[in-house]
């Protein structure tokens, strides 16, 4: 049976050739004189529906991106286009509220997109059980494991109905068992959502894991130094000999960025 | 390109959808067509896969959810009442003691029985319970004043950094300006009127209020902001689905501290502020007592306002507060 499910251009609203377009973007913090550039000419589309990663070392400027996509700051140079709306944001915590429930969390993101009050709680409850966290709704945010915070965040996410789905390296402080699981659901899901992600990383195995493509982030500042796409066929897992064996050309690759750094 | 616009179903039949994977010829990637260890030759179905995957999720669950074991009610009081109980006992023996060998004149240090007298005639003669409601209500009047004026100031300081910059510093000053200090000062605007004792109550209490909640603003970790701008709540919205949900506990602190002020501003007044029209509360109590030199009520009264502002503070204001940090996960459970 040949299951390959074929995605149209998102029907709704003006049907565009990308869910994110991050046109020749720099960013530098600090005043005129004393600034530091971290982001340096990034272009870079996120197709309808694909599953991005963006790779790089830690402080190449990735969250910086990430937060730039999100519109919480304003690009220095270049512009961002997100023709969907408002994209939805996972962090590495899951800041979840924690003065509310995990269904009142997911039920205060459908609030504010403007979801009626009569449907919130159904719709709260089916996207728990979409992340399997049946039965949960009622818990509070301290009494759910680490692995359950992030599925809760997801969900809360969810809650968006964004066509675009940002992830800040969301599984980084998870156990190895634990973050296995999570990219096993990560793929379900999106294979279920049509969802367009753009996710963050400095795991190089995680990002094969998971992308269609990966893109890796320079450092000092952050360029793109190379794209890979990966045609490894979902479902994947993190030991397949495919994953490993481009994860190391990868890892060749990003090391060779991070030894420039040590040269002068 | 990378923009493959078909992708495998993921939950159907993953097995079947990995071999039918579209793989453009020519890509620099080698493609391995990597089935799942263990699972070589399809057997496995996807739905099988699926429930090993949710069975799997519900094993990490619950060997990582804690289960709570609640403590038995007897053993909250033993642990809790005791301790005081205990500390009270000895100060009353302390006291005896002192009485007995007459650390003091009798008249100037009288027996706990003497005090104890003299609340209950004061019990008997049914004026007890007056003065404390006089003072009661004041009490409380003042303190629901101060919160209506209080919260939105403090809101104003914590968002708007030049009110912050402009009155802050004089904000936080003023909490340790003794509130008695502006009994006089009142007294000559407002004479000997109510308006002189709930103007002294505000003005020590306002600033508690405010403060606490400036307090808990600052102390939100910017996180929960920046969820929240993701999620839409911008705004009015902002402010009272995330903002002041998330400084509450900062803001109850500052609402006991404002109690606590607001209760000692107001013995301040009445101490000071007395004159037949405005009623009689445990200050003005006190006052007459010294006047007639009556040790006895003069320390009588002194344990009322004690016990009322404990009360007060134990009754509503722990268990607010135990509620919300445990709501929250903050409460290190005892021992
Ligand atoms: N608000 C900011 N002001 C100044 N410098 C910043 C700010 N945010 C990030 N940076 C700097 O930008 C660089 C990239 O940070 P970040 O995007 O968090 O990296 P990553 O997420 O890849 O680890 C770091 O050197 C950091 O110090
Ligand atoms: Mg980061």
């Amino acid at each position: 049976m040949s299951a390959t499910l074929t995605k149209q251009p998102l029907t709704t609203e003006r049907s565009s050739s990308y869910a994110a377009r991050i046109d020749h973007v720099s960013k530098s913090f600090g005043r005129p004189g004393a600034q530091q550039q971290v982001l340096d000419d990034i272009a870079l589309d996120v197709a309808p529906g694909e599953f991005v990663c963006l790779l790089g070392a830690s402080g190449c400027g990735k969250s910086t991106l990430l937060n730039l996509v999100a519109g919480l700051d304003k690009p220095t140079a270049g512009s961002i286009d997100v023709p969907g709306g408002r994209p939805a944001l996972m962090f590495q915590e899951h800041a979840l509220f924690p003065w509310l429930t995990a269904g009142k969390n997911i039920e205060l993101a459908l609030r504010m997109r403007g979801v009626p009050r009569g449907s919130r709680r159904t719709e709260a409850e089916r996207l728990l059980g979409l992340v399997r966290l049946n039965g949960s709704y009622g818990k509070r945010v301290h009494e759910l494991s680490g692995g359950m915070r992030q599925r809760v965040a997801l969900a809360r996410a969810l809650a968006q109905d964004s066509k675009l789905l940002l992830m800040d390296e969301p599984f980084a402080a998870l156990d190895a068992i634990t973050r296995d699981v999570l990219h096993d659901e990560l793929t379900r899901i999106w294979a279920e959502t049509h969802v367009s992600v753009l996710f963050v990383t400095h795991n190089v195995r995680e990002a094969v894991r998971l992308a269609q493509r990966v893109v890796l982030l320079s450092s000092r500042p952050g360029r793109i130094a190379r794209e890979w796409d990966v045609e490894i066929p979902q479902p994947r897992r993190i030991e397949d000999a495919a994953v490993a064996d481009l994860s190391v050309e990868i890892t060749e690759q990003l090391r060779g960025e991070i030894r420039r750094h040590g040269q002068h | 390109m990378a923009s493959t616009d078909t992708r495998s179903p993921g939950d159907p039949e993953p097995q079947h959808a990995a071999s039918a994977s579209p793989i453009d010829a020519g890509n620099t990637v080698n493609t391995v067509n990597a089935g799942r260890p263990g699972g070589a030759g399809g057997k496995g179905s996807a739905a099988g896969a699926s429930d090993q995957l949710a069975g799997l999720e519900a094993g990490l669950d619950a060997l990582e959810t804690h289960t709570k074991t609640r403590v038995p009610l007897g053993r909250v009081l033993l642990d809790q009442v005791l301790p005081p109980v205990v500390a009270v006992a000895l100060v009353l023996i302390a006291w005896q003691l002192a009485y007995h060998f007459e650390v003091k004149p009798h008249y100037q240090l009288p027996s706990p029985a003497e005090v104890a007298r003299a609340l209950q005639d004061k019990w008997l003669d049914g004026t007890l319970l007056g003065y404390v409601w006089e003072s009661l209500s004041r009490g409380a009047l003042g303190f629901a004043a101060s919160l209506i004026i209080g919260t939105p100031l403090g809101l104003v300081v914590a968002r708007v950094w030049f009110v912050r910059a402009a009155i802050g510093p004089i904000l936080s000053g003023l909490q340790s300006l003794p509130s008695v200090a502006w009994v006089p000062a009142a007294i000559i605007w407002f004479g000997l009127t109510n308006s002189t004792i709930y103007a002294v109550v505000l003005l020590g209490a306002v600033p508690s209020i405010a403060n606490g909640l400036v307090a808990g603003v600052d102390q939100i970790p910017p996180l929960f902001l920046r969820a929240g701008r993701t999620i839409g709540a911008t705004g009015f919205a902002g402010i009272r689905h995330v903002l002041l949900p998330a400084a509450l506990p900062g803001y109850i602190a500052g609402l006991k501290q404002g109690w606590a002020f607001s209760w000692r501003s107001l013995m301040a007044a009445e101490l000071i502020a007395t004159s037949p029209e405005l009623g009689t509360g445990l200050g003005q109590l006190l006052d007459q007592a010294r006047v007639d030199s009556d040790m006895s009520l003069v320390l009588a009264a002194i344990l009322l306002i004690l016990i009322v502002g404990i009360g007060i503070e134990l009754l509503i204001f722990a268990p607010i507060e135990r509620r919300v940090l445990r709501s929250r996960g903050l409460l290190a459970s005892n021992r």
